[in-house]
């Protein structure tokens, strides 16, 4: 039956639909899943917003802006959301977004400001381990350690990516040393963060790529404590997660009372539970019993979006070049 | 002397039974009705089939367990008896090694039992390129080379025509006499039959009787060889 | 219709291309890893799939069929799935490095060259397996009843039957595992280690959505059909010997394989190659049992996507192949033949993109998400299915083309009188693994999906991308079932002659 309904979809489409307007929201995988935040985001702003709320999963951020940059301005989607400040400059090259008018007192751990894009989550990028390993304090002395570790390829994957940058805000014209420090202790590059991730579960390496608050998850979820985050010396890179309004949307306010639920309580007190980041606006609540157990980096570092492609490409080769030999 | 000591040879659930002897140097016209087990009977002597029960004795030796290849016999079978990938000469040098593995002696018999046959000059063709008289000529030619004590030839030639047929049976005929070797025909023809066999086998419903003189026979056919012949 | 498929959707990709930097020498050097890797990969699964398919071909044993169907399974797990389960085995703390630590040695070192050609053997070395073993298939009974009468022994076999067989067959096979191999990506990158495993498949994932620099990916692309075809052209031309002609489907025994030795080699293949395959299986086995009971309804959703998919995909590959088929066995042309080989010379990505752009300009793609999912699945698996489906309709032509035409029976009858009943079981194997390709397919439905018509492969990597590892195995051992169901089902409904 569910596939006459879409195929009479189809045919319908132009014509019925009608009364209810739809806001399309592009976003990636995981947060559409049924352990992400987009089924509780969906319901609760549905039952203020009078609209259809549909999510539509995109691979990850990078595959996202590619699929926005492909529809160019035909794209369904009214908002895109899951971009990061190393898209943001890319992004706004595009010329799709358009400006928004959100105004939020933002937990970050730095100044926010940009007219185009709006922060909803962020997380620090960390080595998880298991509790009790004797784990490094900075990326030199993991790289004269034994300790294996699996990292994800920066050309696809977020957190990979995040790696080059870290170590580059972190080191500059270093950067390339560390990873031939480095080059020993990794196991393996992988394409995406699940298989790094399910590696490390089944034993493949004494560390793993990931965030702070990925303990969080084992703890709060599965009630398991013997995951932990090594705190570096050197600081913790930053990731920002963000979300744009297409200039092209046929739901412009629509979309905007979207963004400005996104920085709400009732988006936000889904974050961390369900995308195991930390919300960019901490709702009154608080945050969940256990996030309390987690590492706080005294330094976050961050390349600013207007440098961020100059340096990735830079960094890459220095990448390449130390870890192809 | 090939003895076949209350033989019972299985082909997939249908049984037949033999219990006789034949000579040595006899030539043998198997007959019956289709369906009665005539290449079972051959299939079995040949290792084709297993034998259930009993024993197959050549010149005192079971030979009844072999592998088909180590059995003092030479087949042609009804179809299939050359490669159509290899030449009438690779053909025929399969009787002498399989892995065709021949010195200058073997490759000169076997280029002459390819003009015994009357196939000289046909050496380097494949068997598709051959008329189907010429295909039976090469499968003989084959025969001879092996040189195996036993010929069992399963209606290698019902596909020709009657005349070409007749060329076929003479020529078996002659390598036969020039070799010595023991055979048994398979055969729907009583032609056939009286024009080169001694002896004839009649098998009908399962069973093979013991061999009985080919004119005696076929003058006086009991009930179910009348049934047959009609 | 496929090379249009296939062409077009290229087309459409360098169509929005802006103008980029071409090919680096970083393009290069994994243009030579790819070369490489696939080579090895393709000579080694090829290599060991003969004395597997041999023993296979001379053994009956309880479990045969079984041990058969397995061999379908690897080849369609999605590739995160079946390297956890590698990974369990051959892994730094899988069970073998385990078994050598009871003996006080290192831990199996398998990130590296090595390792990419192992799990690429893995994954191809049962579909070589099957390819090969339906070869023996084609020698007709008679000719090793000829051979056993003249008292060939193994050895003889081998020259006389077994040897022109494989000359014709594994030329085919050896292009139709390069052709997979060379567009492995997140296998050859794991088990390889580092970036130096780059292949071109992820130099064209990079070019996409790293740099969004089209024309590259589309460059990229052409490198890797060019290179497919290339692959596909000299398989063609070595591929020689004649054709065995036809029996009259007697059961075929083997006299010469009651040797002793014979037969300690064989079951000592099978048993090495039953264990290879076997264990991997069965980690994964082991680790989605836990799982099953945490599969949220979505997943069973996702599971019935993608059986409508596999059915869709599956009659189209039948539509498709048979007819291509049967034009190649006529003499037509072999263009029709490579057409088929490029279904998987093209990047998944590059396709489903060059789809999702062609389908944009006229219609919503994620209405069209399954449709366009079953269409691309059957032209990828159109490559196997004619390496299946050619040898055979040949011999069909061939020996009953011209009764036939005698009888003034073409066309619809003869396709319905001879060809159906003469290759059902080709046309079984072929839709079997049509089937089981499809279901583990994530090559395209990511491009298009909207979370409820994921299909389950996706949804495995939705799972495991909210940590829910757990569920993800429980869907991955479902995805299993599902696939190894429709393979079996296909193949065995196909097959009638006593397991020839």
């Amino acid at each position: 039956m569910k596939y006459l309904a879409i195929a009479a979809g189809v045919f319908c489409a132009t014509g019925a639909i009608a009364d209810v307007p739809e806001l399309t929201v592009y976003t990636y995988d995981s947060f559409v899943s049924d352990w992400g935040p987009g089924p509780a985001v969906e319901t609760a702003f549905e039952e203020i917003c009078g609209c259809d709320l549909k999510f539509v999963g995109v691979g990850d951020g990078a595959a996202l802006l590619a699929r926005v940059k492909l529809e160019g301005a035909r794209s369904a989607a009214d908002v895109v959301l899951g971009l990061d400040t190393n898209l943001t400059q890319a992004a706004r090259d595009s010329g799709l977004f358009a400006p928004h008018g959100v105004e939020a007192g933002y937990d970050l751990p730095l100044v926010w400001s940009d007219d185009l894009f709006v922060p909803y989550d962020w997380g620090y990028f960390a080595f998880v381990h298991e509790v009790g390993e004797d784990v490094p304090g900075d990326f030199r002395a993991l790289g004269e350690s034994d300790r294996k570790i699996i990292i994800q390829d920066p050309r696809s994957s977020t957190p990979g990516l995040g790696l080059l940058m870290w170590v580059k805000a972190a080191y500059g014209a270093e950067a390339g040393e560390i990873w031939a420090g480095l080059a020993d202790n990794i196991v393996t590059v992988t394409k995406g963060w699940s298989e790094a991730y399910g590696l490390f579960l089944e034993g493949e390496a004494d560390m793993v790529l990931s965030y702070t608050t990925s303990p969080a998850y084992h703890l709060i979820a599965e009630e398991d404590a013997s995951k932990a985050a090594a705190p570096f010396a050197e600081g913790h890179y930053l990731q920002i997660e963000l979300a744009g309004k297409l200039a092209a949307s046929d739901q412009p306010d629509l979309a905007d009372r979207f963004l400005e639920f996104m920085v709400s309580d009732a988006f936000q007190s889904v974050i961390p539970t369900t995308n195991w980041m930390y919300p960019a606006v901490v709702p009154e609540s608080g945050l969940p019993a256990g996030f309390e157990t987690l590492i706080a980096p005294d330094k976050a570092l961050l390349v600013p979006s207007e440098e961020a492609a100059m340096v990735r490409d830079e960094a890459l080769a220095e990448w390449l070049g130390a870890l192809s030999r | 002397m090939l003895k076949l000591e209350a033989v019972v040879i299985d082909n997939g659930g249908f049984d037949l039974k033999a219990d006789f002897d034949v000579p040595t140097g006899a030539k043998v016209a198997v007959i019956g009705p289709s369906g009665a087990g005539k290449s079972t009977l051959i299939g079995g002597i040949a290792g084709f089939l297993p034998v259930r029960a009993g024993r197959i004795v050549w010149h005192g030796q079971d030979i009844g367990h072999a592998d088909p290849g180590k059995r003092p016999v030479a087949m042609l079978f009804q179809d299939g008896n050359l490669f159509p990938h290899l030449t009438v000469a690779q053909n025929v040098g399969l009787g002498l090694h399989p892995d065709l593995r021949l010195n200058q002696a073997e490759r000169d018999r076997v280029a002459s039992a390819i003009a015994r046959v009357g196939l000289a000059g046909m050496e380097t063709r494949k068997p598709a390129a051959l008329s189907g008289g010429q295909q039976s000529r090469a499968a003989l030619a084959r025969v001879l080379v092996q040189g195996r004590p036993l010929l069992l030839l399963d209606e290698p030639f019902a596909a020709l025509g009657p005349a070409l047929k007749v060329e076929m049976l003479g020529l078996v005929e002659d390598l036969v006499r020039e070799t010595g070797a023991t055979l048994l025909m398979v055969s729907h023809d009583p032609g056939d039959a009286r024009r080169i066999a001694d002896q004839v086998v009649l098998v009908t419903e399962g069973v093979a009787c013991p061999p009985r003189d080919t004119a005696a026979l076929l003058d006086d056919p009991p009930p179910a060889l009348r049934d047959y012949l009609g | 219709m496929v090379a249009v498929l296939i062409l077009g959707s290229l087309l459409a990709v360098a169509l929005r291309a802006e103008v980029g930097r071409g090919l680096g020498p970083s393009d290069w050097a994994a243009v030579r890893f790819t070369l490489w890797q696939a080579v090895l990969s393709a000579v080694f699964s090829v290599g060991l799939a003969v004395p597997l398919a041999r023993a296979l071909a001379r053994r009956r044993f309880a479990g045969r069929r079984l041990l058969i169907a397995l061999l379908g399974a690897p080849f369609i797990l999605p590739v995160i799935v079946a390297v956890l389960g590698l990974l369990d085995v051959f892994g730094r703390s899988g069970w073998i490095s385990i078994a050598l630590g009871w003996f006080g040695l290192e831990p199996l070192q398998i990130y590296g060259l090595h390792g990419v050609v192992l799990a690429h053997v893995f994954f191809n070395l049962p579909l070589a397996t099957r390819l090969i073993l339906q070869g023996w298939q084609e020698i007709p009974a008679e000719q090793f009843r000829l051979a056993a009468h003249l008292g060939a022994t193994s050895a003889d076999m081998w020259r006389l039957l077994e040897r022109p067989m494989l000359e014709r067959i594994v030329p085919g096979v050896l292009a139709v595992v390069f052709a997979i191999c060379l567009t492995s990506f997140a296998v050859a990158l794991t088990l390889g280690g580092g970036p130096g495993a780059t292949t071109i498949e992820l130099a064209i994932y990079q070019a996409f959505r790293f740099d969004f620099d089209l024309e590259r990916a589309a460059l990229l692309s052409c490198v890797q059909i060019f290179l497919t075809g290339a692959a596909a052209l000299i398989a063609l031309r070595t591929a020689r010997g004649d054709e065995f002609g036809a029996g009259l489907d007697r059961v075929v025994q083997r006299w010469d394989a009651r040797a002793g030795l014979a037969r300690t080699v064989d079951v000592g293949v099978i048993a090495l190659a039953a264990l290879f395959l076997v264990l991997p299986l069965s980690a994964i086995v082991l680790a989605g049992l836990p799982g099953l009971a945490l599969l949220p309804a979505s997943v069973f959703a996702a599971a019935a996507n993608s059986v409508l998919v596999a059915s869709v995909s599956t009659v189209v590959l039948v539509l498709l192949a048979v007819p291509m088929a049967l034009a190649v066995a006529t003499g037509w042309s072999r263009s029709v033949e490579l057409a088929g080989l490029l279904g998987l010379a093209v990047s998944p990505l590059v396709i489903g993109t060059g789809l999702f752009v062609a389908v944009h300009a006229v219609a919503d793609p994620f209405a069209l998400a399954l449709p366009v999912t079953a269409l691309v699945n059957a032209v990828m698996s159109l490559p196997f299915a004619l390496r299946i489906l050619v040898p055979r309709a040949r011999q069909v032509v061939d020996r009953h083309g011209p009764l036939a035409l005698s009888l003034d029976m073409a066309g619809a009858p003869f396709l319905r009188l001879v060809v159906l009943p003469r290759m059902r079981a080709q046309i079984g194997f072929a839709a079997g693994l049509a089937a089981a390709l499809s279901m583990g397919d994530l090559g395209v439905i990511a491009l298009f999906a909207d979370p409820e018509r994921a299909t389950l492969p996706l949804q495995v990597y939705r799972l495991m991308g909210a940590y829910q590892m757990q569920a993800a195995a429980g869907a991955a051992l479902l995805l299993l079932v599902l696939s190894v169901a429709a393979f079996w089902l296909l193949d065995r409904g196909g097959r009638w002659h006593a397991e020839a």
